[in-house]
């Protein structure tokens, strides 16, 4: 019974201290603890147990992102320039060799064609960037669809939208470092968005651009809000957002031994931790491989910033898109008033994403104050019962994604040949009709999924066996879950966990045969008499 | 239970705590082993662990496979790793240039892909070692732990809340009624001195004028992106050239980019000027500004055919034979036209600037 740790020195307890370090490592821990008294900390912390479920690896995916982030970022910075200073290249890219470009733009092909490894790196980065911004998204549609923003969660939600949005800036921020025809674009949007602000938006402009479109203080003011100020805040908020989830416990779905006062999976040491360690490995070694072998964002190849130039099929970064398509889509609505302008653009870029944010923000709330559930939650929902939050939830992220489409409407335009005026009129139309169809579609799911939950716990599982009685009717003999009353239905409860609804689920069919391609034994031989026995009654109504 | 955190000293939880969570001595402690000990601590942390199923017996087959298996993925992550630092460290060595160059050979256009394979190799295998670890050579365990959530014990919330009341009203905050609003006036105007720098970032945008007037005037060369000027006879009906006014820098102005474009002469009749500008052409040329009125895409694509300019951007689509007004989407004002005429040279110049601000629209744009 001795640990690992210790060399086997002690057979009997009795005869030396267990506890006595016998390392230098455990001699050093003792001379800490005299100092910190971290002990009783420290084994809290590795005794605490995390629950397991694929989906809660969607926040850790967010997380060592942003860690590959952090490492690459800082790698990159050693080379670039944030300079708007306009040179010469005389760099290894020869097609652009004698092209008069800003400081910038050069110092990313420098770091494209002339640093070992550069290339690497930014696209590494790059790609990261694109899988933290989709893990968030994802992460938090698993946190709405479950119900884990409830009470007493509140607070962690709203960081996570925050955390959202503050993704979404320092991605808009950095994408637009390169200082290339493409970012430059989404800059010279970017610019007319704070144009159009009622009142203040010329001011807006000079204080963000320096001056006049594009000035020469733009990108390095992006600069540092990219390598400092976003990613300090970033950084705050996610060791916050860990931290209370530490403290809080994480949630866990309903099932067998789980209830709201305990929590059921893995101790954080050394399972959970392990567990960590070997997702940040495959995280970052995706991330590698599509930053070696799949191109992103070619800037060589786009060129320079040129006011007068723009290449068509022009599109953002993905998580942009849907303010592109927004854009694309609203109508011409520019409003005079007093001969003063709100121009169309102000209200899908500035206002949309406004309400959009401040919904989610205020999610909890609404819930709360519309269900009258205030007590504490730490189990968590399957979407179906909860249908109401789980169509509202597919009602956006259907509006999201006609917009997310939209943003790209030239090139299904220009793919599948259909009139880019229909695309936008498509796109039009759909942001209207589709999400109450949807909403009504999902609504009318949930129902029917909880029914037919309801209906295998009353009647049990159909076993596909149909027997004849004397009366010469036929029917199908249906597999009780549990104890039945004396009309054959069940007595269990509805309980939040998912229900077996196949007989090989509840482990009929015997031991899954080993072998990856091919079996590599034999099937164990079953007789008739381990045919599961077909307890209770057939349930003598037809569902 | 309510007070189960054994209570008030987070640090301390033994010390206050009673029946099952009651501490041994430390003789008793002593004579513990590391597997008692360990539960004692699951035991004080309010953990139960159920041992699922134990791994393979030590030497079994099944073990000795076990551990082959995670040392193969360790081992082949190891691989990965040399052969990353091979690739990084043997170019240009022993191994082909890395710089990459068109048409150089092929190892240039490699070297990132095979950067990216080993380093996404290495760190794969070493992650599918460990995963295959846990899964085969570690007890397969659940452990049940009470979570304890909920208010702090009604004794810590009070005297904390009380702690806080009660120090204030040492202070005196709210009987010293001079300190109390000379202090609110302090921070008022600390405030007011924090947020002062951000003035540094503020700049009138009206003191220049910049946003309504760009540099073309009166006499002013229409050159190409090159610097060359452009006659009448050197364009082909429908076609569109983009030009920048003859100054230093024009073109590199934002809201200089200006399209000439000669119509085709079946569409001269089709024209429409805007009131006020039918003598801003010149023959079947016309000039338009090349920043869409929505976003400030330079509008790029002109088919001829159609006679429509379309923005790349967000498609807002500008009809040339009707004043360059709004055709489809969401730009909502016609292209500024740019008046034109031919100098004694015979080459185009402007005859003046846009009469009105190139560009997205904003609030005051009308207020010239």
């Amino acid at each position: 019974m001795s640990a690992p740790t210790v060399p086997p020195r002690s057979p009997s307890p009795a005869e030396s201290s267990a506890t006595a370090p016998v390392t230098t490592v455990g001699r050093m821990a003792v001379e800490l603890d005299e100092r910190m008294t971290f002990s009783p900390w420290l084994r809290r912390t590795l005794n605490k147990v995390y629950p397991e479920h694929w989906s809660f690896l969607l926040g850790e995916i967010a997380l060592y992102s942003f860690v590959v982030l952090l490492l690459t970022g800082t790698y990159l910075t050693l080379f670039f320039d944030a300079t708007m200073q306009e040179v010469v290249y005389e760099g290894s890219y020869a097609p652009l060799r004698g092209v008069e470009m800003s400081g910038a733009y050069a110092s990313s092909l420098d770091i494209s064609f002339d640093v070992r490894g550069g290339l690497l790196m930014r696209q590494i980065h790059h790609w990261a960037a694109l899988l933290f911004v989709a893990a968030i998204f994802v992460h938090m549609m698993r946190i709405f669809f479950t119900g884990a923003f409830r009470k007493p969660r509140e607070a962690n939600w709203t960081i996570g939208i925050l955390l959202l949005v503050l993704a979404t800036l320092e991605g808009f921020t950095g994408y637009s470092l390169p200082d290339d025809l493409l970012s430059g674009t989404g800059l010279r949007i970017a610019s007319a968005i704070v144009l159009s602000v009622p009142v203040i938006g010329t001011w807006g402009q000079y204080a963000v651009f320096g001056g006049e479109f594009p000035g020469d203080d733009i990108i390095g003011r992006f600069y540092i809000a990219h390598v400092l100020l976003i990613p300090g805040i970033l950084l705050i908020l996610i060791s916050v957002h860990l931290l209370l989830v530490v403290k809080q416990k994480h949630t866990q779905f309903p099932g067998p031994g789980k209830s709201e006062s305990n929590v059921l999976g893995h101790r954080f040491y050394p399972v959970f931790m392990a567990n960590g360690g070997s997702l940040f490995m495959v995280v970052f070694a995706v991330v590698a491989a599509l930053g070696g072998l799949v191109q992103m964002n070619p800037i060589w190849l786009y060129g320079p910033y040129n006011p007068a130039q723009v290449s068509s099929g022009s599109q953002p970064d993905w998580y942009v898109g849907f303010l592109d398509g927004s854009t694309r889509l609203f109508p011409d609505w520019d409003i005079s008033i007093f001969g003063y302008q709100i121009p169309a653009i102000f209200w899908p870029t500035a206002v949309l994403p406004g309400v959009l944010v401040t919904l989610l923000l205020l999610y909890p709330l609404i819930e709360r104050k519309l269900t009258k559930d205030t007590a504490r939650h730490n189990l968590l929902q399957r979407p179906r019962d909860v249908p109401v939050r789980t169509s509202l939830g597919m009602m956006v992220i259907t509006f999201y994604m006609i917009l997310w489409i939209s943003g790209g409407n030239d090139l299904i335009a220009d793919k599948f040949n259909i009139s880019l005026n229909a695309m936008t009129w498509i796109g039009r139309i759909g942001l209207i009709v589709l999400p109450p169809i949807v909403y009504m579609v999902t609504y009318r799911l949930c129902l029917g999924l909880q029914r037919h939950d309801r209906k295998v716990l009353e009647h049990g599982i159909e076993t596909g066996i149909i027997r004849r009685l004397p009366s010469g009717e036929f029917i199908e003999v249906h597999q009780p879950l549990g104890p039945v009353d004396e009309h054959g239905h069940g007595l269990l409860q509805y309980g939040g966990a998912p229900i077996p609804k196949k007989m090989n689920t509840l482990g009929t069919g015997g031991r899954r045969v080993r072998g990856f391609f091919t079996p590599i034994e034999e099937p164990p031989a079953r007789s008739e008499r381990e045919q599961p026995e077909l307890s209770g009654r057939p349930s003598d109504e037809r569902p | 239970m309510s007070n189960h955190r054994a209570g008030t000293d987070p640090d301390h939880p033994a010390e206050s705590a009673t029946g099952a969570r009651a501490v041994p001595s430390v003789e008793d402690l002593s004579r513990m082993s590391h597997r008692e000990l360990e539960q004692l601590g699951l035991r004080l942390d309010d953990t139960e662990v159920h041992v699922l199923s134990e791994p393979p017996p030590p030497g079994s087959i099944a073990e000795k496979r076990a551990e082959r298996q995670v040392a193969l993925a360790f081992g082949l992550a190891t691989a990965f790793a040399f052969a990353f630092v091979v690739v990084f460290w043997g170019a240009g060595w022993f191994l082909p240039d890395w710089e990459y160059r068109i048409d150089g050979p092929l190892f240039g256009a490699l070297f990132t892909p095979l950067l990216g394979l080993t380093m996404g190799g290495a760190l794969l295998f070493l992650g599918v070692g460990i995963v295959l670890w846990i899964k085969k050579l570690m007890p397969h365990e659940v452990a049940v732990q009470q979570r304890h959530d909920g208010p702090s014990p009604p004794v810590d919330a009070r005297t904390a809340g009380s702690t806080i009341m009660a120090g204030f009203d040492r202070t005196g905050f709210t009987r010293h009624k001079i300190v109390r609003r000379s202090l609110l006036g302090a921070a008022g105007a600390l405030g007011l001195l924090a947020v002062m720098p951000l003035g540094g970032l503020i700049k009138s945008p009206d003191r220049r004028d910049e946003l309504f007037h760009t540099s073309w005037g009166e006499g002013i060369r229409l050159l190409r992106d090159d610097g060359t000027p452009i006659r009448p006879s050197d364009m082909q009906p429908g076609s569109l050239e983009t030009v920048f006014p003859a100054v230093e820098g024009g073109n590199r102005q934002a809201d200089a980019a200006t399209m000439l474009i000669r119509l085709r002469r079946e569409q001269v009749e089709d024209i429409q000027p805007a009131a006020g500008q039918e003598d801003f052409g010149y023959e079947d040329y016309l000039a338009f500004s090349k920043i869409c009125t929505h976003a400030g895409c330079p509008v790029s694509l002109y088919e001829q055919e159609t006679g429509r300019i379309l923005c790349p951007c967000h498609q807002s689509q500008f009809d040339v034979t009707r004043n360059a007004s709004p055709a489809f989407g969401p730009a909502a004002r016609p292209l500024p036209q740019l008046p034109i005429e031919v100098d004694e040279e015979g080459y185009f110049v402007a005859r003046g600037d846009y009469p009105e601000p190139v560009g997205p629209s904003f609030w005051n744009r009308e207020k010239s």
